[in-house]
């Protein structure tokens, strides 16, 4: 064994154990951000924190929800709302949770795009995070069986259903899935399984993987720029703080972050105490009915954008376009043939298509609430869906032939 | 390191790997069959209706495996159709009560004798046959089922079914 000292303090004792102060430089104090960012820099960390309260209001539903389909309904829109104490809290923060979590990642993902973030050397970050919006999905989706309402039923269904694949009619694939021939007990336990256990951990996973492949080619800023991370480091260091380019995680970065987390959690809050309704579908207040088939199927609002892209087409047609929109993102890095890192205002065409993806996946996610018989807005639809499936050719050309930034201009 | 002890290094090492892959296989197998349907949920995936009782331009929902089943006993006017089901001399549509397009159950229109499903506006008609132009990709689906006198059996596979099977008719 080693040789060991006696310590003189607890920070001493668990450094020589643990390399306490090694850590603490390697993962904050020596952990180099750039200056030359902005509130949008901080969604990383605000994503962070809301997967922290996802998980801690998780855990007090876990005590009383009952995964079994004659009890379910009842032991959270009975036990868990008027009995359990604060029991409606868990619920409303939990359910808040899940929806804002998915507007703070569309921001965080449109951010990435737009100043670059995908580019050289930052593949694996993009690779990580769109594995990160996949396993979110699933746990979004796999958490709205649970309450066992009218729409976590259909929903399910309907999902479940998309897995025939079509004129393929894989029903045997689907049965499994199910582990029933319809959305059943098997079915409700399993998805409970994937809620709390299987995907949390593979989400916990991913964020370690998404941190640590940004390490190496550090956070971006918003010029693109190529920064000589030890020449800063050391000027900072030194005491040269203002000549320098860069600040360390914590506590600077951080100080930061947790500022803008304080607006965030003001809005957060508000929804959760006033205005809880709106991720509160009032049809899931039906008991789930194999019989009865709600008037109006639609997904939560962050689906919304991916089902009116299956919506518009024939059945096979729209399960391949609903494919390819599911993975298409995922080939960004490789899609952009630009070698320029660099906010899109500064390249040409590329801010033209980033904000024409923009606005078509918000036109898709109204689309995709509306009734599918007003034959305009089904018109619309149609148009915006197979825009958003020509935005990917759209960028390979336009990239193709954009032209190389003089560095430092 | 020496050539033989080399070799026997790979030795092993393709062994435990050998072994590995094996188990492997084998617990990816046992995985796949916890999540297969369970026997009694199989089991249990079989119902019998009386259709002597069924009046009519009359729509019956039973449920068979979870699903709405639909039992219309046509009347004379009513186009036959190789999809009924003839016993006697009655003729009946049965079929699985679900919209082939995203799985809505459409209700049934007595007076213009079809299936009209609300959510993306698919209609059938009496023989569940899908009106060309709406969403719905195909006509409604006849479950496995198996005629014993006035008696149907849903899950079996009679030879009427089989017939319908091999005629293209349903899936």
């Amino acid at each position: 064994m080693a040789h060991f000292e006696k310590a003189n303090n607890l920070n001493e004792w668990l450094d020589q154990r643990i390399g306490l102060n090694t850590l603490k430089k390697v993962m904050q104090t020596e952990y180099w951000i750039p200056k030359d960012i902005n509130f949008l820099w901080a969604m990383g960390m605000v994503l962070a924190a809301t997967f922290g309260i996802l998980v801690v209001s998780g855990i007090f539903l876990l005590m009383y929800y009952k995964p079994d389909t004659n009890l379910a309904f009842d032991s959270v829109n009975y036990t868990i709302m008027s009995e359990v104490g604060y029991g409606w809290l868990w619920r409303h923060i939990h359910g808040i949770g899940a929806s804002i979590v998915f507007l703070i990642i569309y921001i965080h993902m449109f951010t990435g795009i737009y100043y670059g973030s995908y580019k050289r050397g930052r593949e694996l970050i993009w690779l990580s995070g769109m594995g990160l919006f996949v396993a979110f999905s699933a746990e979004a989706f796999s958490g709205y069986m649970l309450p066992w309402g009218q729409m976590s039923y259909w929903a399910g269904m309907v999902i479940t259903n998309l897995f025939s694949g079509g004129s393929l009619e894989a029903y045997g694939l689907v049965e499994w899935i199910r582990g029933d021939y319809v959305p059943g007990d098997a079915y409700l336990t399993r998805f409970f399984m994937l809620h709390v256990f299987l995907i949390p951990l593979v989400i916990i996973g991913l964020i370690v993987l998404h941190f640590g492949s940004l390490r190496l080619p550090h956070v971006n800023n918003q010029e693109g720029a190529e920064i000589d991370f030890e020449e800063a480091a050391e000027l900072y260091k030194a005491g040269k703080v203002k000549e320098s380019k860069v600040i360390p995680f914590s506590p600077v970065f951080l100080s930061k972050d947790v500022f803008v987390m304080g607006v965030y959690f003001v809005l957060f809050f508000y929804l959760v105490f006033y205005n809880f309704n709106f991720a509160m579908d009032p049809v899931n207040f039906d008991p789930a009915d194999g019989l009865k088939t709600p008037a109006h199927i639609y997904p939560e609002w962050y689906f919304l954008w991916s089902y009116e892209i299956l919506r518009p087409f024939s059945k096979d047609v729209g399960l391949i376009a609903f494919g390819i929109a599911q993975a298409a993102l995922f080939f960004l890095p490789f899609i952009d043939r630009s070698p320029n890192v660099a906010p899109a205002h500064k390249r040409g065409l590329f801010q033209v298509w980033f904000w024409v993806l923009l606005v078509d996946m918000i036109v898709l996610t109204a689309m995709g609430k509306l009734p599918p018989t007003d034959p305009v807005f089904a018109f619309i639809g149609l148009v915006s869906a197979v825009l958003f499936l020509l935005m990917g050719p759209a960028l390979f050309i336009i990239t193709l032939f954009e032209k190389k930034l003089e560095k430092g201009a | 390191m020496g050539n033989e002890q080399k070799g026997r290094r790979d030795f092993m090492g393709l062994s435990l790997g050998l072994f590995t892959a094996a188990g492997s296989i084998g617990a990816l197998y046992a995985m796949k069959r916890s999540w297969d349907p369970l026997p009694s949920v199989k089991a249990a995936g079989f119902t019998t209706i009386d259709l002597s009782v069924a009046k009519e331009n009359e729509l019956i929902v039973e449920k068979w495996r979870g699903k709405p089943i639909f039992i219309l006993k046509k009347t004379a006017e009513m186009k036959p159709h190789d999809r009924d089901l003839v016993i006697g001399s009655d003729r009946f549509h049965m079929s699985i009560g679900l919209c082939t397009h995203l799985g809505c159950i459409p209700a049934y229109k007595k007076d213009s004798k079809t299936f009209f499903c609300a959510c993306h506006g698919g209609v059938f008609d009496a023989s569940g046959v899908n009106e060309p132009g709406l969403p719905p990709p195909s006509p409604l689906e006849i479950p496995p089922f198996k005629i014993a006198g006035t008696k149907l059996i849903l899950g079996e596979e009679g030879p009427e079914y089989k017939q319908m099977l091999d005629a293209g008719l349903t899936v």
